[in-house]
């Protein structure tokens, strides 16, 4: 059997050269082995910390990810308000719920879209992203930007969200949830994607458990946890929903588990409009007392934890930030060992890590070192499995 | 008003620590930081995460006067409770601890990673490599460290 | 072929290289190349080669790690390459300046043609950008 060496860099930003960020190690085939290289974002942003102001961090902190911009700033003010012991007034948890619910459905779709152009449907993808806009001008509309909307402040919110807006918001879930029934039928009720995610890249219960896992990941593998009802924040313990909980950990169960997770997001907001009460949405803190603080949310991929250690100055002296990805990219070390390569790219996406860590990936021998392949023909491979399937399945 | 699920656990981590607790403080329902000698983590941590069903978050370090402080998070999801585990190195110069990283793999990533920025060696760690900065980064440069020039 | 040409009479080729950004700059760059805010009519395509390149796109602050990968790449480009630097990162390095793992900026290691400013730019911004630069080359 020929050894070859497969060097897929991305499917859209393909990234040449060196340094990569997986290292598939092949056999023929499957994927024998994964290195898993990181510190291509790392910006040093926890020692930064230490240097900015209370207010002043919580503007670094939603530049750790641009799609889960509002998730580390929430963490952190959680961190902050558990260190100093401070109450958040009634109207901006309800704010800060909406933010970040309206996070997680621009989030889901984002990776719906990137998720259906690695398998090949590419309309899929072109619907998703399009279904994303609207959410993007409904935090333009509240906050001013589409992206790193800087909504989170130490005691509430920066800015309210007026009653006119409300309107448009409830619009834009109406149509939201048109959009999700047409994925939930496009994509769920599919038999070639089901033949195409089923069984792929498994992450048995057992490994989500020693391997920490969080968010989707861990859901899908039937590991019920979920820290919007495990350890409430915001207005969730308040509020009817679900946690959606699969038990096969293929990445068809990670799909299910993202879609489904989109209408209880929807269902969140709508409540959160109906109850939110009149009242202030800032606490007016003025000083930090000296002491440690520990605040975690359900981030889109997973649980964001941040710890805050403060002397009682006016800036942490050490600030730690656990982003979801870190335990769940470390994952793919059993995930994504066994599968074959066309099956890789879907393999690493499904943990659904940051944008640009997906695109650095290569693929060597064991122990030759022949490039053969660049990185869109890894994707076309993952594409081709795809139209393969079809055929065999009449379609 | 304690839940409990909570009371419960918290009576069984006391009762399977005694002994190597030196200090137990609850900063609020749900964040209580318990302070143990740092030969006793590898202990620890298997009664944590293997007996009690605790789920590791993530392990931080700290430079203080006093030593290099390493706090090990974890969280009992079913209360929503973070028990954070402290040890406190005093050998700046030398700072070393056990391992957790051979009882599971979550721990791992976290121990390079807090061996390249403060300068602590995991004693029985795998592989202590460059997880996030360059090879090539001055050894003995570790950013987190208060008297880093 | 010369830039100018290339501008007045083919497809400008673009190629995004990424060195430690946030993704928003990329998120909103996708969202641009993407035929639904339909910049083909500029006349700009995506390619997956540096060597094909015409214009590199440059998001985010360079680190150890990337500022090699950056100038690897930029050697790869034929010239004429116009770099665009497309975010608030690439621009200056923004609140990342006094970072341990952040030697320099991006105008530090390639030549920069056009700054894009904003966390991120917005589409219409970038487009805005494409089209100045595109006036000016002409």
């Amino acid at each position: 059997m020929s050894k070859k060496v497969i060097i897929p860099i991305g499917p859209y930003h393909p990234l040449q050269e060196e340094p990569e960020f997986f290292r598939l190690y092949v056999e023929g085939e499957k994927v024998v082995d994964i290195d898993i290289v990181l510190g291509y974002v790392h910006r040093g942003i926890e020692e930064l910390s230490e240097h900015k102001h209370y207010d002043q961090v919580a503007f670094l902190v939603e530049r750790i990810c641009g799609i889960c911009s509002n998730s580390h700033p929430f963490a952190y003010v959680n961190a902050v308000e558990n260190l100093g012991k401070i109450e958040v007034p009634e109207r901006a948890l309800y704010i800060r719920t909406i933010i970040a619910e309206l996070e997680r459905l621009h989030s889901h779709l984002l990776w719906l879209g990137l998720a259906g152009h690695f398998i090949g449907y590419n309309t899929v993808w072109m619907w998703s992203w399009r279904y994303r806009e609207p959410v993007l001008d409904c935090f333009e509309m509240i906050s001013g930007n589409r992206q790193h909307y800087a909504m989170m402040k130490i005691g509430g919110v920066r800015r309210d969200i007026e009653s006119d807006q409300v309107t448009f918001l409830k619009k834009t879930l109406d149509e939201l949830v048109k959009a999700v029934d047409m994925f939930k039928g496009a994509v769920m009720d599919d038999p070639v994607i089901q033949a195409r995610l089923k069984g792929v890249g498994v992450l048995t219960y057992q490994q989500a458990i020693d391997w920490a896992v969080v968010g989707p990941t861990a859901r899908a593998s039937g590991v019920d946890i979920d820290v919007r009802r495990d350890d409430p924040y915001g207005v969730y313990d308040r509020i009817d929903w679900n946690v959606i909980i699969e038990k096969n950990g293929d990445i068809f169960a990670k799909t299910v588990v993202r879609i489904l997770e989109m209408y209880e997001s929807i269902s969140i907001i709508r409540q959160c409009l109906d109850k939110m009460p009149k009242g202030e949405i800032d606490a007016n803190v003025k000083d930090i007392p000296p002491g440690e603080g520990i605040g975690r949310i359900e981030a889109p991929r997973g649980e964001c934890f941040h710890y805050v250690k403060s002397d009682g100055t006016n800036r942490p002296i050490r600030h730690k930030i656990r982003a979801p990805s870190y335990m769940n990219v470390a994952s793919n070390k059993v995930a994504a060992v066994g599968q074959t390569i066309s099956d890789t790219t879907i393999t690493l996406a499904a943990v659904d890590p940051c944008y640009c860590c997906t695109e650095r990936v290569t693929v060597l021998d064991k122990k030759t070192d022949e490039k053969i392949m660049n990185g869109l023909d890894l994707v076309r491979l993952s594409q081709e499995k795809t139209e393969r399937l079809k055929k065999a399945m009449g379609k | 008003m304690r839940s409990l699920k909570i009371m419960s656990i918290i009576e069984n981590v006391r009762e399977k620590l005694a002994g190597t607790i030196l200090d137990w403080y609850e900063h609020t329902a749900k964040r209580i930081y318990l302070k143990i000698n740092p030969k006793d983590i590898k202990y620890a941590a298997q009664v944590l995460f293997k007996d009690l069903g605790f789920r590791f978050i993530i392990a931080s370090g700290c430079d203080t006067p006093e030593g290099i402080e390493i706090l090990y998070h974890f969280s009992y999801d079913k209360s929503g409770l973070v028990l954070s585990v402290r040890v406190l190195l005093k050998d700046k110069k030398k700072p070393e601890i056990d391992s957790i990283a051979p009882l599971f793999k979550a721990a791992e990533w976290i121990e390079r990673e807090m061996w390249e920025l403060l300068g602590i060696n995991f004693v029985g760690h795998p592989n202590l490599e460059h997880l996030l900065l360059i090879d090539e980064w001055p050894k003995g440069n570790y950013p987190l460290r208060h008297d880093r020039k | 072929m010369s830039i100018k040409t290339k501008v007045l009479t083919k497809s400008l080729w673009v190629f995004h290289a990424a060195t430690s950004p946030c993704n928003n700059c990329d998120i909103e760059i996708i969202d641009v190349l993407t035929p639904r805010h339909d910049v083909e009519r500029f006349g700009m395509v995506l390619v997956g080669s540096v060597r094909h390149a015409d214009v590199l796109l440059v998001t985010g602050v360079p680190n150890y790690k990337t500022k090699e990968r950056l100038k690897k790449l930029y050697s790869q480009v034929s010239q004429p390459c116009l770099v665009i630097a497309i975010g608030n990162c690439a621009c200056g390095r923004m609140m990342f300046k006094e970072s341990y793992n952040s030697p320099c900026a991006v105008d530090d290691i390639v030549p920069v043609s056009a700054y894009v400013p904003g966390c991120p730019p917005k589409p219409e911004a970038m487009i805005a950008a494409v089209v100045k630069l595109i006036d000016k080359l002409k």
